[in-house]
């Protein structure tokens, strides 16, 4: 009963919220050149959805979304899993990781537009900066904290550094990558579009940066909806991984006393 | 028990090829001295169980034995041969849940296996073997969370023996259980041990439990710089059965010497801190 009062309130809060802007657009109250009429960003974003011309801005910025998380995660495991085990290079590399990682990396779009031009790898490169530090750090963190004598009891079973690396080390990080793979998506996006906005010809970034050039406040609206709806799909695809990936971990409730 | 047993004797320390020898072994930690000029030898299927205070170094001695820790001075040999690095003809069962959270009982079992490169089809049929003969019969697919903590014990057993270990070493291993369920691990692992004699070695400091499950119990001294302080043969009948033997006159004899050996130590280790 509870749950549907919830559903109810949050539908008339809505239809108030959206019926208010509405009725102050129509009604002269809300100026429509910076907040368009909701009606008129629905109308925007129906026309677009239904345009196949869009679906290649989609599979674009898609495409830059999947390439900076696979290529971003790649390195960061890599490097995380090397330095998670030689703390002595760890040590030494440690300011120079501090030091990039401090960089705002917005402001290395303009390099990779510039190194890699205005296609598809400057977006790439952007989002891969960006999604790296997330799984490196945790890459890191999980291989030094495997349990050390989960580590002893594998080398005494057998366990050569290659199968340690399989069995153990890759595991251990990957689980910790799975717990922060929301937060990485999400940055393989946030690059994605940031580099499509600072300059591109195709992308969900690109079209609300036209929007923007033309003075469309309607575009920009509607491209910022398709942009969450967008991610909410994106979400939902990464719950249902999420689950069927980690298969070996306790849900809540399903710990066996001793 | 219709399996073949091979008949011991309880095996004293002057038995001529020891299968563990341990020479005068000093364990530290920088400054601190954890155990020092510990001599012990274990004979081949004896079982041997360590009890001392807390904090006297006794799980130091079994990882020297592992390889997992270099003594500091002295020697350890397997076998004859000098332990050098992480052995790997041992079985090493920890206190602590030592499996893999990602793989399942069966997988855990199978790793000793597939590290040595035994084919696919023979791992299997051990695997499957071993997992029955602990009880685990239908188990194998559950990751350990789903097993409780009794059951994880018997992957483990199941884990370190599958490989056929000349040595197994054991680290309070069912000090996490609960009385019940500790006394019927120990009596299911001396079924599997009695069906294939090894050495062992047990620190325990449950004296209880050294004594109904050993051949023989060393008592250490208080830490730190530990050391053998008296060992004491066990004469009673094997197979034997954990929760009753407690009632043995004998067990009771044993009990009071070795207690009257170790209260000094206990009290030491109290004292001290």
């Amino acid at each position: 009963m509870q749950a549907v009062n919830i559903r109810i309130i949050q539908i008339v809060l809505l239809v108030v919220l959206l019926g208010g802007w509405q009725l102050g657009v129509t009604s002269g109250a809300i100026d429509r050149f910076f907040f368009p009429a909701p009606y008129d960003i629905v109308k925007q974003v129906i026309a677009w959805v239904s345009d196949t011309g869009f679906y290649k801005h989609v599979g674009i910025t898609l495409s830059e979304t999947v390439l900076g998380y696979i290529i971003g995660t790649g390195l960061g495991v890599g490097a995380g899993v090397w330095l998670g085990l030689s703390p002595f290079v760890a040590r030494v590399l440690d300011p120079f990781i501090k030091a990039v990682n401090a960089i705002p990396r917005v402001v290395l779009a303009p390099i990779f537009v510039l190194w890699l031009g205005l296609g598809l790898w400057s977006k790439v490169a952007l989002a891969v900066t960006l999604v790296f530090f997330v799984t490196f750090f945790n890459a890191m963190q999980g291989v030094r904290e495997v349990n050390p004598v989960v580590l002893s009891n594998t080398r005494i079973l057998g366990a050569r550094r290659s199968d340690l690396l399989r069995h153990v080390y890759f595991p251990a990080a990957a689980t910790w990558i799975l717990s922060s793979l929301r937060t990485s998506v999400g940055f393989a996006v946030v690059g994605a579009i940031i580099g499509e906005y600072l300059g591109a010809s195709a992308g969900l970034g690109y079209l609300i940066a036209r929007s923007e050039g033309n003075f469309d406040a309607v575009g920009v609206f509607a491209g910022i909806i398709i942009l969450a709806v967008f991610v909410l799909i994106i979400d939902l695809i990464l719950d249902f991984a999420e689950k069927r990936l980690i298969t070996w971990r306790p849900n809540a409730g399903e710990e066996r006393p001793a | 028990m219709s399996s073949p047993v091979r008949k011991l004797e309880a095996v004293t320390e002057l038995k001529p090829k020891p299968m563990v020898a341990i020479d005068d072994v000093t364990m530290a930690f920088g400054s601190f001295v954890a155990v020092q000029n510990v001599n012990l030898k274990v004979g081949d299927g004896e079982f041997l169980s360590i009890v001392g205070p807390t904090g006297c170094g006794k799980s130091t001695i079994l990882n020297a034995i592992a390889g997992l820790l270099k003594p500091a001075e002295g020697k350890v040999s397997i076998d004859g041969i000098a332990v050098q690095g992480v052995q790997n003809n041992i079985g090493y069962l920890f206190q602590q849940d030592a499996l893999l959270p990602w793989k399942t009982a069966f997988q855990n079992v199978e790793l000793g296996l597939m590290f040595r490169g035994v084919p696919e089809e023979e791992r299997r049929a051990k695997v499957f073997a071993w997992l029955e003969k602990v009880g685990l019969k239908g188990f194998g697919d559950r990751f350990p969370h789903q097993l409780s903590g009794g059951q994880r014990k018997r992957v483990q057993m199941a884990q370190a023996l599958i490989t056929g270990p000349k040595v197994i070493l054991m680290d309070e291993p069912f000090s996490a259980l609960d009385i019940h369920t500790r006394h019927l691990m120990q009596n299911e692992l001396l079924r599997l041990w009695q069906e294939d004699r090894r050495a062992v070695v047990m620190i325990t400091h449950d004296l209880e439990e050294a004594i109904a499950l050993g051949d023989r119990v060393v008592v250490l001294a208080a830490g730190p710089k530990s050391r053998v302080i008296e060992s004491f043969p066990v004469d009673l009948e094997r197979p034997r059965n954990v929760a009753e033997i407690k009632l043995d006159p004998k067990f009771m004899t044993l009990y009071r010497d070795i207690w009257a050996s170790l209260r000094g130590e206990v009290e030491k280790s109290y004292a001290s801190r």
